[in-house]
């Protein structure tokens, strides 16, 4: 009875994750919409021609900063849900397909096996109950099922393994050049964040209970300074620790990478959808492990750009057109400011390379 | 207490009458228990040994389950006064979470599973399978018991002296270099890893006495082949202890010298690097775990063939099968460092190489369906056992397919779906062959019948409750719940909750029903007859008494 209730039990979680993903898009965009708009007027004001970029980024920055309000997180999505039996709904293309084939491969290949061989057993304790089956056969070998019961064991997981491996093909593809860079540092027990290409840095403590809740936000998961990356554009994420093994991880995203000390590990992801993801320390750390979460807020690139102002940082682009202004007034060439920004769209692409030269000899070691 | 090798005139004999005389000369209660060289002696030690071990184990686990009943920190700040006095901080608190979740995984891995696996029934019943009168170094047996008491004592002692950030080593059981080095500053780490040493010692010392005994002892007749897959699959177990022990003892001892001497294997400031002991810890650990499985999958053999009154199917491959495990079980150990930030091709490799020990445990699965198939069953306790053996070993071994993937463990990795897994192959795999096999041999051991109302009332109980208690793990896990936490959001609740009262409750109280059977049964027990099972019980251990004498096999069986 109670085998039954667990294959039972086995089967709904292979449905449920599919039903909760179907509820998600409806509402997460729409609670970050108005955030969106004064983001992108910030955005707006921030971008004007280089010539004179040079001479205000300190007013806009100044301008900008009161108008980044934290979003709200939306109730099972980045965070679990109580009693829920699914995998938390993913917010990534790679955990979209990641999700996809655990609900529509491997749950029903685990569970068809499972009952499989539970009834295979039921059958057996009815069938051959010495009551019902007095005298035992003498059966021991049988050599045909014995090669199909290893043959096709090996076919099935050939069918796991193909998509699998190709799944993690996809998972190690390097970031494009222009990739968002940020690297987590594992301390203990706080994650300290770095923006390399904007000249952020940042530190993350976990919020207390109470002032979790005076947020709106869920206690253990909320943190004093979320990292906040844009949407729709690849990130790049540096994972590496100070003092023992830590691990960066956020469920939504499908990720989960060791923070080890002495090495920087790589991993890629995007995200599609604007809205605040939790996660939490993935590997012991000593007494404050449970402690010390992750929550990454994804805005539009506009917002994003808006924030780096808030933070006194400047998006790699801005830097190049100020060094391409800086180069073009040495050649006393008085151009005017349409010249400029094209210029500054010239220099964007060399400059994201050098960046991205920079971390690829940091991530060496990793992936 | 005649060396029997010494005197080979002795057991050509027929003195079957004087046979009680000789055979059950004991020696006196100090010099039996105590400088034993006897194996059915020392595998009651053993067993007795893993019965308190398990107590302490499953006491802990108790704790933990209370503490996480609930959402936020309820005992802990009071047992950790308990322990450092009224002042205990927040951090020692939960530092003392970290010292149960070790205690339990070192104590259930090292001091209740393998002592009553190996120590217990392969001391008990190879030599008896195998038609020899003792083992084949009945002093290194003697010593390999007695190296694992002190070690038990050292672990439980590391409690009490300081591991850093409070008392106790808090490293988890796989004591992961730099928190076991320079993240824990203090003696409790070092006695953690003294306790591994000497365990790990005696572990090595009866492997080699299985080998040796196996291959060396035989009974006339009985060849490799006609073997009861019992002694195959501690055969097996004795290779995997022998060549992954010393990569451990090698890989704590650099533990003990980056703690202790100033050495930086493990340091990436000093050219060392943490991985390197992960990969040590695990070419050990992975092979580890069919350590705890292979000897359950004897016994669960021999009840099956047992209550089916049939041999078992397919004989040859299911020893292969378990070859085959113990093989392929040395090179998938990367899986356990899926997100340590290993090369794609690695992780291709390790996937692959992984999944391909479900077609061996599967040959295993449908071999034992097939051995009931056309059988004349019986359910009798050891029975129930083995049939749940199966089914929740299948449960746990798809959750380890799942997680072979590289690219899906991602996500479980380190979260409860985890826990919930290496639970269903351990907790209702290891321990429900243990709970098997003991009440398959308590007559042979004991002399006396156990009850066998009490027997199926343990079973239910603990099936159902270790079902309620680690199936919603899984849920837990998928809703990305990470491990070793004492505390978790609320969010978590409801299945936590689930698992702490119902499911601990009901498995504690089938615990309660087995020591009531086990005292009950020893002091009133109906006298056992030789073989107890009848006609398909058919391995040598059955055709002596129950008990058998102190001696057996005198003179050796011939095996055709």
């Amino acid at each position: 009875m109670n085998m039954l209730k667990t294959a039972l039990a086995a089967l709904c979680m292979a449905l449920a994750p599919a039903a909760a993903q179907a509820q998600q898009p409806a509402t997460a965009p729409a609670a970050a919409a108005p955030a969106a708009e004064a983001g992108t007027a910030a955005e707006n004001a921030a971008t004007p021609a280089a010539a004179d970029n040079a001479a205000t980024p300190a007013a806009n920055a100044e301008a900008a900063k009161p108008a980044f309000p934290e979003a709200k997180p939306v109730d099972g999505i980045g965070q679990p849900v109580n009693g829920a039996i699914g995998l938390q709904p993913q917010v990534t293309k790679l955990g979209g397909e990641a999700h996809w084939m655990h609900d529509y491969i491997l749950m029903p290949i685990m569970t068809i096996i499972s009952l499989f061989v539970l009834l295979l057993m039921l059958w057996v304790v009815a069938r051959y109950r010495a009551k019902a089956n007095p005298v035992p056969s003498k059966t021991t070998h049988n050599t045909f099922i014995e090669v199909i019961w290893t043959l096709v064991p090996v076919l099935i997981l050939v069918g796991i393994a193909i998509p699998s491996i190709s799944l993690l093909a996809r998972q190690y593809k390097p970031a494009p050049k222009d990739a968002v860079t940020l690297k987590a540092i594992g301390n203990q027990w706080y994650w300290g964040y770095e923006y390399p290409d904007h000249g952020i840095e940042l530190t993350a403590n976990m919020l207390p209970e109470d002032e979790a809740k005076k947020r709106g936000e869920p206690g253990l998961l909320a943190v004093d300074n979320r990292v906040i990356l844009p949407v729709g554009v690849p990130i790049k994420v540096l994972v590496t620790a100070n003092d023992v093994i830590h691990s960066w991880a956020v469920p939504a995203f499908w990720i989960k990478m060791d923070a080890v000390p002495g090495r920087t590990n790589e991993v890629t992801f995007t995200i599609d959808k604007p809205g605040v993801y939790y996660g939490q320390c993935s590997e012991l750390c000593g007494a404050r492990h449970a402690y010390m979460p992750i929550a990454v807020e994804a805005v539009s690139p506009e917002q994003f750009a808006a924030w780096v102002k808030t933070k006194g940082g400047k998006m790699p682009a801005e830097k190049a057109a100020e060094e391409a202004a800086a180069a073009a007034a040495e050649a006393a060439n008085a151009a005017n400011a349409a010249n400029a920004a094209a210029a500054s769209n010239a220099a964007e692409a060399p400059a994201a390379n050098a960046a991205n030269a920079t971390n690829a000899a940091a991530a060496a070691t990793g992936s | 207490m005649t060396d029997i090798a010494a005197t080979p005139a002795e057991f050509h004999d027929a003195h079957a009458h004087d046979h009680h005389h000789d055979a059950d000369h004991k020696p006196g209660f100090f010099a039996r228990w105590f400088m034993s060289t006897n194996h059915k002696d020392i595998g009651t030690l053993y067993l007795i040994f893993a019965i308190i071990a398990g107590i302490i184990g499953g006491g802990i686990s108790g704790l933990m389950r209370l503490e996480l009943a609930e959402p936020g920190v309820q005992y802990l700040q009071a047992w950790a006064a308990t322990l450092e006095g009224p002042g205990a901080t927040a951090d020692q608190a939960n530092h003392l979470w970290n010292v149960l979740i070790t205690a339990h995984g070192l104590i259930m891995v090292f001091f209740m599973v393998m002592p009553a696996m190996i120590g217990g029934f392969g001391n008990w019943f190879v030599p008896i399978m195998i038609g020899a009168p003792d083992m084949a170094f009945p002093r290194m047996n003697n010593i390999s018991f007695w190296l694992i008491v002190p070690a038990f004592l050292l672990l439980l002692g590391s409690t009490f002296v300081s591991g850093g950030t409070g008392l106790g080593a808090g490293t988890g059981w796989t004591v992961y270099a730099p928190l076991s080095t320079s993240g824990s500053a203090g003696p409790a780490v070092d006695m953690a890893i003294l306790s591994l040493h000497l365990a790990g010692a005696s572990s090595i010392l009866g492997a080699i006495n299985f080998i040796t005994t196996i291959f060396n002892m035989r009974a006339p007749g009985m060849t490799l082949h006609k073997m009861p897959l019992f002694v195959w699959s501690v055969l097996v177990t004795a290779f995997l202890l022998l060549l992954a022990l010393p990569v451990l003892a090698a890989a704590i001892t650099m533990l003990l010298t980056d703690r202790n001497f100033g050495t930086t294997f493990f340091d990436a400031a000093g050219g060392g690097d943490p991985l390197l002991y992960q990969h040590l810890f695990w070419f050990f650990g992975h092979p580890e775990v069919y350590i705890m499985i292979l000897p359950g999958f004897g016994i669960v053999s021999q009840i099956v063939a047992t209550f089916s009154k049939k041999p078992v199917f397919g004989y040859l491959g299911m020893a292969y099968a378990m070859v085959a495990i113990g093989v392929v079980g040395f090179v998938v150990w990367a899986h356990h460092m899926f997100t340590v930030g290993l090369t794609v091709n690695m992780k291709m490799y390790f996937t692959a190489a992984t999944m391909v020990i479900a077609v061996p445990t599967g040959i295993k699965i449908f071999s034992w369906i097939a051995t009931m198939w056309g059988g004349s069953l019986s359910f009798k306790t050891p029975m129930v056992w083995s049939l749940g053996f199966i089914f929740m070993f299948t449960v746990g071994g798809v959750t380890g397919v799942l997680l072979a993937n590289g690219g899906i463990d991602n996500y479980m990795h380190d979260t409860y779906y985890v826990v919930a897994h290496f639970h269903y192959v351990l907790s209702l795999g290891a321990v429900f062959s243990l709970f098997a096999g003991f009440y398959y041999w308590f007559a042979k051991m004991s002399g006396k019948n156990y009850n066998e109302f009490l027997g199926q009332l343990h079973f239910w109980l603990f099936f159902i409750g270790v079902n309620i208690l680690f199936f919603p793990m899984h849920f837990l896990g998928l809703q990305g719940m990470p491990r070793r936490y004492p505390d978790y959001p609320a969010a978590y609740e409801y299945w936590n909750h689930i698992a702490s009262t119902y499911g601990y409750t009901l498995m504690l109280a089938g615990m309660v029903v087995f020591f009531v059977n086990v005292i009950i049964s020893l002091a009133a027990g109906k006298k056992a007859a030789g073989n107890p099972w009848g006609e398909g019980a058919t391995t040598l251990e059955w055709t002596l008494s129950s008990p058998p004498p102190y001696h057996q096999f005198e003179t050796l069986p011939k095996v055709d």
